[in-house]
């Protein structure tokens, strides 16, 4: 068995969640959705099936011509079904934070910004909640500032909203019911232990918790030889580091 | 007669002036560096910086220069590269004000004005502290009987009018229209600027509008007050479909500007060049 990176484990687990998917987006400084996504597309072109997948920062892999505002009037119109998103800051009740911390008015640490995460994570039926770093600095019991957030009240108009959050040690399904994670996989060297002491907010275990999932060798191929070199197009510095292309 | 003002860097550098609202496109759109360097040698301030959605390298050096007074945007970062440095520094440590926003609000508030409509309604948004912290948004109850749900909340944004506007485009045409491929959001900046000013690797003898394919990508010359030809005028950033971007420059920017002295000491060198 070939040794894998981190980072192809987290594209492959992020793959099997997006393969009922039609239309996927990805945004700003996302290369690990993007090459999951470009991984789907490439594996239901074998099955001659097509996925349409837009990567919004590359002229290649990118569907709209009408601007950067299409991203935003396509998602709205209900024709995304899988979008990610990040977070300095993620809490449990899947608030998620892309501002800063501390308090707003007195800002301790100030990141980029929400991008458009106010919108997206109202209209895209499938957020993905992705944050590398699994730690109680990212994962908190309460955001310190709501960039987007996890629920809204029954009159507010949202169709979309976050189903996921993958981390580089465990995968979580939010039940919107409960505004609670459940804990589903964790990476083959954690413990249930070790997550819940890395993680901030409380959650659930699901009874049939499992390790992450191992790609096998057509899907590691395909990441490899194919996806690697589409992925250096728009994200040359992360390319470079993981295929070292 | 010629179709339009052909105008030199400084004669459009001088057209900004203190306390402006400019217009910033985004990395992928054309950002006007070389007119930045410019702008920055002139000492310009007091500018309030309306991004389209973000702003890179062009925000965070006009902000550590002291440019700025006021940014809206919904990201100010060096992208792969990491935070931008001047600007986390500046809002950190109040030398500036920040609007924060969501990309589709920045879209919607100036296609507000290309409709000259006072406001524009958009879905989402509400619950987040964005909503909270923007006074100058309000929400309503949908008004309308048979269009939407029935009491629901919905946000208000006001139009926004910039008073000017620079980018850099690949080409232009002798009648003064604008190359600007699907960066279609220039064309929502142009229309909600009152003054658009463009910089251009080059001036093509043709017309685009003789061809149906050319005059699709088009900004039409009706929007735009003057066009100066520089050479790698968006450098070290890409310009869509002609080059793409100085990694390594933006890198060295990157790691120069962590310190207020590493980007003082980074910019008396770019400005020299």
């Amino acid at each position: 068995m070939v040794e894998l990176k981190r980072e192809e484990l987290l594209i492959s687990e992020l793959a099997d969640l997006l393969v009922h998917d039609k239309h996927i987006a990805v945004g700003a400084a996302s290369p690990i959705p993007g090459a999951a996504a470009l991984l789907v597309k490439e594996e239901a072109k074998l099955q001659n099936n097509r996925l349409r997948v837009t990567i919004l920062h590359s002229n290649k892999y990118n569907n709209f011509t009408d601007g950067a505002r299409e991203l935003f009037d396509c998602a709205a119109q209900g024709r995304i079904d899988t979008f990610f998103l990040g977070g300095v800051q993620i809490d449990g009740e899947a608030n998620i934070n892309l501002v800063g911390t501390g308090s707003y008015e007195k800002i301790q640490k100030r990141f980029p910004g929400s991008f458009g995460s106010a919108l997206m994570y109202f209209v895209v039926p499938q957020i993905i909640l992705f944050r590398e770093e699994h730690s109680p600095r990212t994962l908190v019991d309460k955001v310190d500032f709501i960039s987007a957030p996890g629920f809204s009240d029954e009159n507010i108009y949202r169709p979309g909203g976050p189903k996921f959050l993958l981390t580089n040690r465990a995968l979580f399904k939010f039940n919107k019911q409960k505004k609670r994670f459940c804990l589903l996989k964790i990476h083959n060297n954690e413990s249930l232990e070790n997550i819940i002491k890395l993680t901030g907010f409380k959650f659930d275990v699901d009874d049939k918790i499992t390790n992450m999932s191992t790609p096998n060798k057509t899907r590691v191929d395909i990441l490899r030889n194919k996806i690697s070199y589409m992925v250096s197009e728009f994200y040359p510095e992360f390319a470079d580091r993981i295929w070292g292309i | 007669m010629k179709q339009f003002d052909e105008l030199s860097l400084l004669e459009i550098v001088d057209e900004v002036k203190d306390g402006d609202l400019i217009g910033i496109p985004a990395d992928y759109s054309g950002v006007p560096m070389e007119f930045t360097k410019e702008l920055i040698k002139k000492g310009v301030k007091d500018l309030k910086l309306y991004c389209l959605p973000l702003t890179t390298i062009q925000g965070d050096m006009l902000i550590g220069s002291g440019c700025v007074s006021e940014v809206e945007a919904a990201a100010v970062t060096l992208g792969e590269f990491g935070l931008a440095p001047r600007f986390s520094e500046a809002v950190e440590s109040g030398k500036i004000i920040i609007k924060d926003s969501t990309c589709p609000a920045l879209h919607a508030q100036l296609q507000a004005t290309e409709k000259s409509v006072p406001f524009m309604p958009l879905r989402g948004v509400i619950g987040s502290d964005i909503q909270k912290y923007r006074k100058d948004w309000q929400i309503i109850e949908n008004p309308m009987k048979f269009s939407g749900n029935k009491n629901e909340p919905i946000l208000l944004l006001p139009a926004v009018q910039l008073d000017i506007l620079i980018f850099h485009a690949p080409c232009v045409d002798k009648n003064g229209n604008i190359q600007i491929g699907r960066r279609r959001e220039l064309a929502t900046l142009a229309h909600a600027s009152k003054n658009v000013f463009v910089t251009t690797e080059r001036i093509l003898d043709i017309d685009l509008f003789d061809d149906e394919l050319s005059a699709a990508t088009c900004l039409p010359a009706l929007y735009i007050d003057g066009i100066s030809v520089v050479k790698n005028g968006a450098w070290p950033c890409a310009l869509p479909g002609v080059y793409g971007a100085d990694n390594d420059e933006i890198k060295k920017y990157s790691i120069a500007a962590k310190t207020q002295k590493g980007f003082e000491d980074y910019m008396k060198n770019y400005l020299s060049n």
